[in-house]
């Protein structure tokens, strides 16, 4: 499924130019900002996942909702998003008279960080939830200060987590495109990405574009390696609203100090986002009926490649589960995939067959599956080992097999991962542009395109509320579909 | 019973479509969105041809490139003479057939495969509120101190970035790399297209954004303000030209030189001020209201598509030089 | 003295009443029929469950608000009570400090008291390397290093055979005796209850009782202990 696209853009490439030197520092700013952006994400991550996972507040499950919300956000949006806030005329710059420097590379750093720091919470949060209450209860019955109980339970803890929420943080800025171009201030900020985006656009050098998605794949192939031995992050759908009971932290220091990092992380992650809503919202009456179509098809969309992801990664989960590690590694190799080679190789691939444009929409829909199924499988796959453990047993001894064991045993207990996967594939596929802009007609404009289109007729404002809108389906669905999931493990 | 029959077929005939199957064009997204003039157009050549044509967009020039002889395309537009002359190295062209000879362009028009139907030129758009003394010449521009803040796009992605590259080169020649470490300085960020940059200045978060001539027609007309300026240089200003072609191997060969002849007309070219911000290749009667209060260069730049092909790798990578510098 | 003052405790729809003394020296028995709310005795005593009201206090001082570790308390779990990636050794040398390395007189008496409940050069092993027995063995002599006064049981050997039950309980009376430790178990079995403890709490029906005497207890059982020990009692 990645190696098509990829072989089917190559037979149409027009000779072999193979790669310029602009590449190879194309390559290494791909992998230097891509390390500090995920080494920058893990690290502050920590602290505000160290306090989530001790504290209980009211309002905690609508502060992990929107923690989530920056890493499913349409890029554009967000960029417009940071603009406000830190960019040279932005919120920071009126207040305190210092614009932070948020062009170049330390802006592309800034948006990943924006981008995945919450990402890094949500997983590391599950790592602190797989520390037994056991665990806690003979610490505190041993005395342990908040040191000790980090020196002794967090910091194994931390060791065995953080290095695969590192990987998967760094392979998701390998691919960065829009990021890079809209912030990065310049050629010396060039991903591969973008360079493959280059050598499509004017040159149609498809065999260089081939060529560099390969290395960016091959990226991959080193990085799903070395997963092989790490211990990947996992289940990141369940056990958020449990805080563990923690009896080492009442201190009012400790307390003080978690309020303030849930703070700080709230306020860098969610200023942006308010600046967008309200920059659109006045203007969202002003919206054509051709937007609301629009918005209509992104829905439908999205809930497509939801129900697909579903399918589509629960027996990879499956194979996972059962032993094929090997399933694990293309999972975490699609990270990686150029969404754009993607999209021209399946374009090359159909038109032999079909008129393409017929199929805009469910191959946006597809790629978008295809791009979202790492973290469906990183729901997944945890979830359904601990089902064999738990109940492999009891099932066989009941003879539930097949169907029946999907019905009354799988799909019952992992609701909650399913959920989530689900709503993470729909809000990006919502919030996808780039398939889309390659294969669509008119009558089939997304919300994400009609946006563009809107900056491109001068129409700013209305494209600030079409903003507004996209943001609202994104995290309406991936709230929903997460809802959905949780209601059902509760009950 | 038989001549009636008869008669309804004939009838059936005779009220049925003139043509089988629409036309099919290739445009840009911007285009034919519903906010360019792509629908207007459409309605309006329906109405003459009585025939139905449906437009296809995205990056028209890698679609077509990537579909080659399979293309379902009749019709292509949008393309500019800057990336021109790769569409017709790919030999999928047949000569457009229409009287070039008293066209409103700055320049003569002399390519008989694509066919001009809108330009303007180059420039750096400011806010007269904000900016009270823009740069008076690309020199000016080039020295000018660090806090004046240009945004631009990228010549490897954006049509209008290349236009930039292309500009440069026209003026400074050799010293090319050299202005762009120049600018260096005062270029915020490099977006990959115009939507990005043009949003960014209206947000205010530059100064000057790298855009069009024509750009503040749109604001005077459609929102009555006239703050937004173009800055004029004496050096002149890169020329931007749009082009329709058509297809060698369309199966409606009729129709597409219809719509072809249709370009020109000033059905078509009266859509072109108010629905594309730009001006018209041939000018029917008199512009709107806001373009007359337009800054215009006296001199006019431009390459021909062969120029401007054979230049186009040196020109960006003297924009990747200069600006890494 | 350990004693509980008109302490209630509320989980969710269970209340838990106490108003009670226990004196110090010896094993006090905790025992009651499943869900009578044994656990949330020694729970409430440890600070695992806050109190709805009353107040407890260990040795004339009121730890009612303390946390579970500033309690002169030591607690021994069902299981659970190492932790799986430290060895046996850093597991019992807990009980002495919780940071810092371990002085080497430390690690001498972390080997004195392993050889005291019988776990000799066990010290470098995991505590996956042990038996059910051994663990245990070595959660026992962490409390025996932590020297808090009170000792609290939570079916610590529940999980263990008859045979071995009988000698970690014999065990615990000895080492406990040595130490000065008192103890207070919570078990399900009345023949740990007339093995081992001298006196004996009854949970039921959401009331803890005042400690009293074992075999009086046993020789005049009150209808609710009769019920849990079914009709063969006293036999």
């Amino acid at each position: 499924m990645l190696l098509a696209p990829l072989i089917a853009t190559l037979t149409r490439a027009e000779g072999w130019t193979g790669l310029r030197p602009s590449d190879g520092s194309a390559l290494w700013f791909t992998l230097w900002q891509a390390a500090v952006s995920a080494a920058l994400s893990v690290l502050l991550a920590i602290p505000v996942a160290r306090a989530l996972a001790r504290r209980r507040f009211p309002g905690r499950g609508a502060v992990v909702l929107v923690l989530g919300a920056p890493f499913i956000l349409p890029t554009i949006v967000a960029v417009l998003g940071l603009v406000a806030v830190f960019g040279r005329s932005g919120l920071v710059a009126d207040l305190t008279g210092w614009s932070p420097p948020l062009y170049g590379p330390q802006g592309v750093i800034l948006a990943h960080v924006f981008f995945n720091m919450p990402l890094a919470v949500r997983l590391i949060v599950q790592g602190w939830a797989t520390v037994p209450g056991e665990r806690l209860r003979l610490a505190a019955s041993l005395g342990f200060g908040p040191g000790d109980t980090f020196r002794v339970l967090e910091w194994p803890m931390l060791r065995a987590v953080v290095p695969g929420v590192f990987l998967v943080v760094f392979l998701i800025c390998t691919t960065s495109f829009a990021i890079a171009l809209a912030l990065g201030g310049g050629p010396r900020a060039t991903t591969v990405e973008l360079a493959i985006y280059a050598a499509f656009r004017f040159d149609f050098d498809l065999g260089r574009a081939a060529a560099l998605a390969g290395m960016q794949l091959a990226i991959g192939v080193v990085a799903a390696t070395a997963t092989l031995r790490l211990s990947l992050p996992s289940g990141f759908g369940a056990g958020l609203d449990r805080p563990v009971r923690r009896w080492d932290s009442q201190g009012a220091i400790l307390r003080l100090q978690d309020v303030a990092c849930i703070a700080a992380a709230c306020l860098f992650l969610l200023t942006p986002l308010t600046m967008v809503l309200a920059g659109g919202a006045t203007h969202l009456p002003d919206i054509e009926a051709s937007v609301w179509r629009a918005a209509l098809r992104s829905l439908v969309i999205a809930v497509g490649a939801a129900l697909a992801t579903a399918a589509v990664a629960f027996p990879m989960a499956l194979a996972v589960a059962s032993g094929r590690r090997w399933v694990d590694v293309v999972a975490v190799l699609t990270i990686t995939a150029s969404p754009l080679v993607l999209g021209i190789g399946t374009y090359v691939l159909l038109l032999p067959v079909t008129n393409p444009l017929v199929w805009a929409l469910p191959v946006t829909a597809a790629v978008n599956v295809l791009l979202a199924l790492p973290f469906a499988m990183r729901a997944l796959v945890p979830a359904l080992r601990d089902l064999t453990a738990d109940y492999g047993r009891l099932s066989a001894s009941l003879g539930l097999t097949g169907a029946a064991w999907l019905r009354v045993v799988a799909l019952p207990r992992l609701r909650g991962p399913l959920g989530y996967a689900m709503g993470l594939t729909a809000a990006l596929s919502a919030g996808d542009l780039g398939v889309i802009a390659l294969f669509a007609r008119p009558e089939d404009a997304t919300l994400p395109l009609k946006l563009y289109q809107l900056m491109g007729a001068y129409r700013m404002a209305d494209a600030q509320a079409a903003g507004v809108l996209l943001v609202v389906i994104a995290l309406g669905l991936f709230w929903a579909f997460e809802r959905a999931g949780r209601d059902a493990d509760a009950g | 019973m038989k001549t009636t029959s008869i008669t309804i077929a004939a009838g059936l005939i005779a009220t049925g479509p003139a043509w089988a199957e629409p036309l099919t064009v290739y445009a840009p997204d911007y285009f034919a969105s519903e906010w360019g003039p792509g629908p207007a157009i459409e309605a309006a050549f329906e109405a003459q041809c009585g025939c139905e044509m449906e437009y296809v967009t995205g990056d028209v020039l890698p679609r077509l490139r990537l579909e080659g002889a399979r293309t379902n395309a009749d019709v292509v537009i949008g393309l500019n003479t800057d990336t021109a002359q790769p569409a017709r190295d790919t030999g999928l062209f047949a000569p457009h057939g229409v009287d070039t000879t008293d066209l409103s362009l700055p320049m003569a028009w002399t390519d008989d495969t694509f066919l001009p139907f809108n330009w303007s030129h180059t420039a750096f758009v400011y806010d007269a509120t904000r900016l009270a003394d823009p740069p008076a010449s690309f020199d000016a521009l080039r020295r000018a101190p660090d806090d004046l803040t240009l945004v631009v796009q990228d010549p490897r992605s954006s049509v209008s970035g290349l236009a930039l590259a292309l500009w440069i080169d026209a003026i400074y020649g050799d010293a090319a790399e050299e202005v762009w470490a120049d600018l260096a300085d005062n270029i915020v960020t490099v977006t990959a297209g115009w939507s990005e940059s043009y949003g960014m200045f209206t947000e205010g978060e530059v100064d000057m954004v790298l855009s069009y001539t024509t750009s503040p027609a749109y604001h005077i007309v459609a929102e009555g303000d006239d703050t937004k300026r173009a800055a004029i240089f004496p050096e002149g200003h890169y020329v931007m030209v749009e082009t329709a072609a058509q297809l060698a191997g369309t199966d409606q060969p009729d129709l597409a030189q219809a719509f072809m002849d249709f370009v020109l007309t000033p059905a078509f070219q009266s859509i072109v001020p108010e629905g594309n911000w730009s001006f018209p290749a041939r000018r029917a009667g008199d512009l709107p209201d806001g373009f007359d209060a337009l800054a215009l260069p006296d001199k006019a730049i431009a390459y021909s598509p062969e120029e401007a092909d054979a230049k186009r790798r040196a020109v960006v990578a003297a924009f990747e030089a200069g600006m890494r510098r | 003295m350990l004693t509980l003052a008109d302490v209630t405790v509320r989980l969710g729809g269970f209340t838990l009443r106490a108003d009670l003394d226990v004196p110090p020296g010896g094993i006090t028995a905790v025992i009651g029929p499943s869900g009578s709310g044994k656990s949330t005795v020694l729970n409430a005593i440890a600070g695992f469950v806050a109190l709805s009201a009353g107040r407890v206090s260990i040795a004339g001082r009121d730890v009612t608000d303390a946390a579970p570790g500033a309690r002169p308390v030591s607690i021994i779990f069902q299981d659970q009570n190492l932790f799986p990636h430290l060895t046996v050794a850093r597991n019992v040398g807990l009980g002495l400090r919780t940071r810092g390395r371990p002085t080497p007189e430390e690690r001498d008496s972390v080997d004195a008291v392993l050889a005291r409940v019988g776990l000799e050069g066990t010290g470098d092993r995991r505590p996956a390397d042990l038996s059910g027995g051994q663990q245990s063995r070595a959660a026992l002599a962490r409390a025996l290093l932590r020297r808090r006064p009170w000792l609290l049981l939570d079916e610590a050997f529940g999980a263990l055979g008859p045979a071995l039950r009988h000698e970690m309980l014999d065990l615990l009376s000895e080492t406990a005796a040595e130490a000065g430790l008192s103890a207070l178990m919570v078990t399900h079995d009345p023949n740990d209850v007339r093995r081992a403890a001298g006196r004996t709490i009854l949970v039921a029906d959401g009331v803890a009782h005042p400690p009293v005497r074992t075999e009086a207890l046993f020789a005049d059982p009150p209808e609710a202990l009769k019920a849990y020990l079914g009709p063969r009692a006293g036999t």
